[in-house]
């Protein structure tokens, strides 16, 4: 069987609802991925050239400081977006991704991407709309992590 | 209300802060429902509310897991096998088990709260083919601040129960979810109309997970906090737990969202 | 039970004789008398010890006494204690511990406390009883002390026949009118020159000792004459207070401006709550001793305190402004969902003792009148 990656587009949560003509637009920017367990998705620093919808296996963002190692703060699972960093300059990743297990995912050329969303407002506009949900939630749980409620009280 | 006298049998230690206490509750042993709660007394030093988080069908043996915030928990949480302690109880209004029967059941636990919630459990495997669905969602702050962990990886390798543990953070041993337990709520599986929810945990937690069920379709007379608030009496003449028009002792620690959420949003109620 | 006696006239000696009776009977008389410049309630051995020629004058944060131009003995109304004090004291040992071996053992104090009669009980207060009693005692858990105290208790009940300067039972519909829980009841009316005092009996044992002493049989005049004192007492209300709809009204407005502004008044020194003679609340102690014992005591507390609401990490109540509102929509809207009654009486002693003069009926009137105005939170 061939496994398309128009049809992987259609079935990700993440672009469910796009018409037809903003399907193709996408494809046009997306590639099939895979990430071995242990391999890095992307690091520190590094240009945030493409971003990934992960649709199988789990991916941890993480961050290293001399004496105090790597540090997990987010797992991130099927149907999630990796990487956020791109939609701004300097478009550079921030912190490390890591795949925790075998990872597939959809990688979004990101140049690509935010070209055809200066073109064409409308399909920038469906971006948008799925994006921001996903920032916002990320931003709430953060700051629930923030807030540390289950360590020893202040 | 004077406190019975009776002996510690073992201790373990569970976390950096927080010991169990397994005690003789005398020949009549001990029966108590989930989510009930008894005043402990260390000699001299005074008493503390501490959740029982045994085992409902082990009347025989009476456990507590205290955690050590102040005065009273630490004198409770020093006492060895054989010392004397004082425990007045059982108080407070339970988790709905029975009421959960036919339905499927999400459990959400943070922090110590698995502690309160940890009898009911107990009841929900002993009975398993009472009730659909059961998904046990536990959050802690670290891999080592991660309460009956031994427990959760047993429980988690049945076939029958769907167990999910996250982080707020974790160092290169850790390879499970890092995250906030609302994130899990998203990713179980259950079905909102038929679920009975029960949560446990610091407030801020109970209140962020509770919008998240609610969103996720849990109504809200179906989904159960268990509060906590300053007790001296337990038994609704002292005035010091109340939460609006409600004595915590009596009327709580479990009580539903419906009743709750207007509340909980309020500051300094 | 047999009917009651009609009521009777007692004169002052009569009433003397009366408070010595109780004595004779066993029972610790306690009554209205002067002491540090207020009308306090303390042991009495006879009608000397009552305020004769004494009246009260009261406001917001003020308390004066003031000599009567008669000689009445009932011519003021509350003052800073209440018969809570008796019944529910401010400090009690609860129980006692003692090392036995490598463990411990629990002795509860013996509750046993000669019986109280009551002399000189008004209307609001007697109000406040029965709410104290259903607080204490009407719930799954009954206090043992408070039951080992109540149960006996001979209530001699006064109907007023002035209204304090901050008084409002008629609002809250607990007076002036004494009407059940006593075992007699007077009331002071001007007789030939002097007083003389109208007694109905409520209780069998009131009957009983009633039927000893010296009176006469009151006559329709003497009736008429007690309802207009009370009547007096009824149209002079010093403060006045909207129940309609009170509970939902408080806890529908949590978030009213008015909570800030009495905040910037409220110093939460809790008087109002010491004073109060509903307010139940109490906190424990534990101690220890160097002789190896323990004992557990229980004293008062006031949800004013920063610690009242204290859970590990900070208190639920820290600001003034939250405990105030917990106070009050505790006393006029929480209590009805508690206890079915409401948690006021209308005694006016929170207002009196406010060092600012804070009103509860005045809180109340502002709220109602601009229900739903956004504060902070």
């Amino acid at each position: 069987m061939i496994e398309t990656l128009d049809r992987y587009i259609r079935e990700h949560r993440f672009f469910s609802g796009l018409d037809e003509d903003d399907t193709a637009l996408i494809t046009g920017c997306a590639r099939n991925v895979a990430f071995k367990a242990g391999d890095y998705v992307y690091r520190h620093g590094e240009p945030a050239d493409e971003f990934y919808l992960i649709r199988h296996g789990r991916v941890a963002l993480e961050m290293s400081a001399p004496g105090r190692g790597t540090m997990t703060f987010q797992t991130l699972h099927e149907g999630d977006i990796v990487g956020v960093s791109w939609l701004l300059p300097p478009y550079r990743w921030r912190y490390d991704a890591r795949a925790v297990e075998l990872v597939r995912a959809i990688g979004m050329d990101a140049k690509c991407l935010r070209g055809k969303c200066d073109t064409d407002h409308d399909l920038g506009y469906e971006m948008m709309l799925r994006f921001v949900p996903v920032l916002v939630e990320r931003l709430q749980s953060t700051r629930m992590q923030i807030l540390d409620v289950y360590g020893p009280s202040a | 209300m004077v406190p019975a006298v009776v002996r510690v049998a073992r201790v373990r230690r569970e976390l950096i802060d927080a010991w169990t206490l397994e005690i003789d509750p005398g020949a009549d042993g001990f029966t108590f429902a989930p989510g009930q709660f008894n005043m402990l007394y260390a000699f001299g030093v005074g008493e503390a509310a501490i959740s029982i988080s045994g085992d409902p069908a082990r009347p025989e043996t009476l456990v507590h897991t205290v955690r050590v915030v102040g005065k009273v928990s630490a004198a409770l949480a020093a006492l060895k096998a054989g010392d004397w302690l004082g425990v007045r109880g059982p108080y407070g209004h339970g988790w709905p088990v029975e009421a959960a029967a036919g339905s499927d059941v999400l459990v959400i636990a943070g922090g110590l709260g698995l502690a309160p919630l940890r009898p009911c459990l107990y009841r929900l495997f002993a009975e398993r083919d009472r009730f659909g669905r059961i998904v046990v969602l536990c959050g802690a702050r670290s891999p080592t601040e991660i309460l009956y962990r031994a427990e959760l990886e047993r429980w988690r390798r049945r076939l029958d129960i769907d167990v999910e543990v996250t982080v707020d953070h974790a160092g290169p041993d850790w390879h499970g979810n890092v995250g906030v337990v609302t994130d899990l709520i998203r990713r179980a599986a259950f079905d909102p109309p038929n679920t009975v929810a029960m949560l446990c945990g610091p407030e801020i937690m109970m209140r962020v997970a509770a919008l998240e069920t609610d969103r996720a379709g849990v109504t809200a007379n179906a989904t159960h906090l268990s509060l906590e608030r300053n007790m001296k009496c337990a038994i609704a003449h002292c005035g010091h737990c109340q939460f609006s028009g409600d004595f915590v002792c009596r009327d709580g620690p479990v009580a539903t969202y419906a009743r709750l959420s207007r509340l909980l949003a309020l500051r300094e109620i | 039970m047999a009917e009651l006696p009609g009521q009777v006239l007692l004169d002052r000696d009569g009433l003397d004789r009366l408070i010595a009776a109780l004595a004779a009977r066993g029972f610790r008389v306690i009554g209205p008398t002067v002491r540090d410049q207020a009308i306090v309630y303390d042991d009495i051995g006879g009608v000397a010890d009552l305020p004769a020629g004494w009246t009260d004058r009261q406001d917001g944060g003020h308390y004066r006494l003031e000599r009567r131009t008669d000689d009445a003995l009932f011519g003021h109304v509350v003052g800073p204690h209440s018969w809570k004090k008796f019944l529910h004291p401010s400090r009690l040992t609860l129980w006692r511990a003692a090392r036995d071996g490598d463990g411990f053992a629990v002795e509860p104090t013996d509750e046993h406390s000669e019986p109280f009669a009551f002399f000189g009980v008004r209307s609001c207060d007697l109000h406040a009883i029965a709410i104290q009693d259903r607080v204490l005692t009407g719930g799954p858990y009954v206090e043992p002390h408070y039951r080992a105290r109540r149960e006996g208790t001979f209530i001699v009940a006064v109907n007023c026949g002035e209204a304090g300067g901050t008084c409002f039972c008629v609002s809250m519909g607990t007076g002036p009118r004494a009407d059940k829980g006593f075992d007699l009841s007077l009331t002071e009316i001007a007789d030939d020159g002097g007083f003389a005092y109208l007694v109905k009996t409520g209780s069998e044992r009131g009957a009983d000792v009633i039927a000893g002493l010296p009176q006469r049989p009151a006559m329709a005049r003497h009736v008429e004459a007690a309802d207009a004192v009370v009547d007096n007492a009824r149209r002079h209300m010093g403060r006045t207070i909207d129940t309609y709809g009170i509970r939902d009204l408080l806890l529908d407005n949590l978030d009213h401006p008015r909570w800030d502004e009495v905040a910037g008044r409220c110093l939460t020194c809790g008087n109002c709550t010491m004073v109060c003679p509903t307010c139940f609340c109490t906190t424990v102690e534990d101690s220890s001793d160097l002789g190896g014992g323990a004992a557990r005591v229980r004293r008062w507390d006031s949800c004013f305190t920063l610690d009242f609401s204290y859970i590990h990490g900070g208190s639920v109540r820290s600001s003034p402004k939250s405990r105030y509102r917990q106070w009050m929509t505790h006393k006029l809207a929480t209590w009805w969902d508690q206890f079915d009654t409401s948690g006021c009486v209308g005694c006016g002693r929170c207002i009196t003792w406010c060092p600012v003069g804070i009103d509860i009926t005045e809180e109340a009137r502002v709220i109602r009148e601009n229900p739903g105005a956004e504060g902070t939170t």
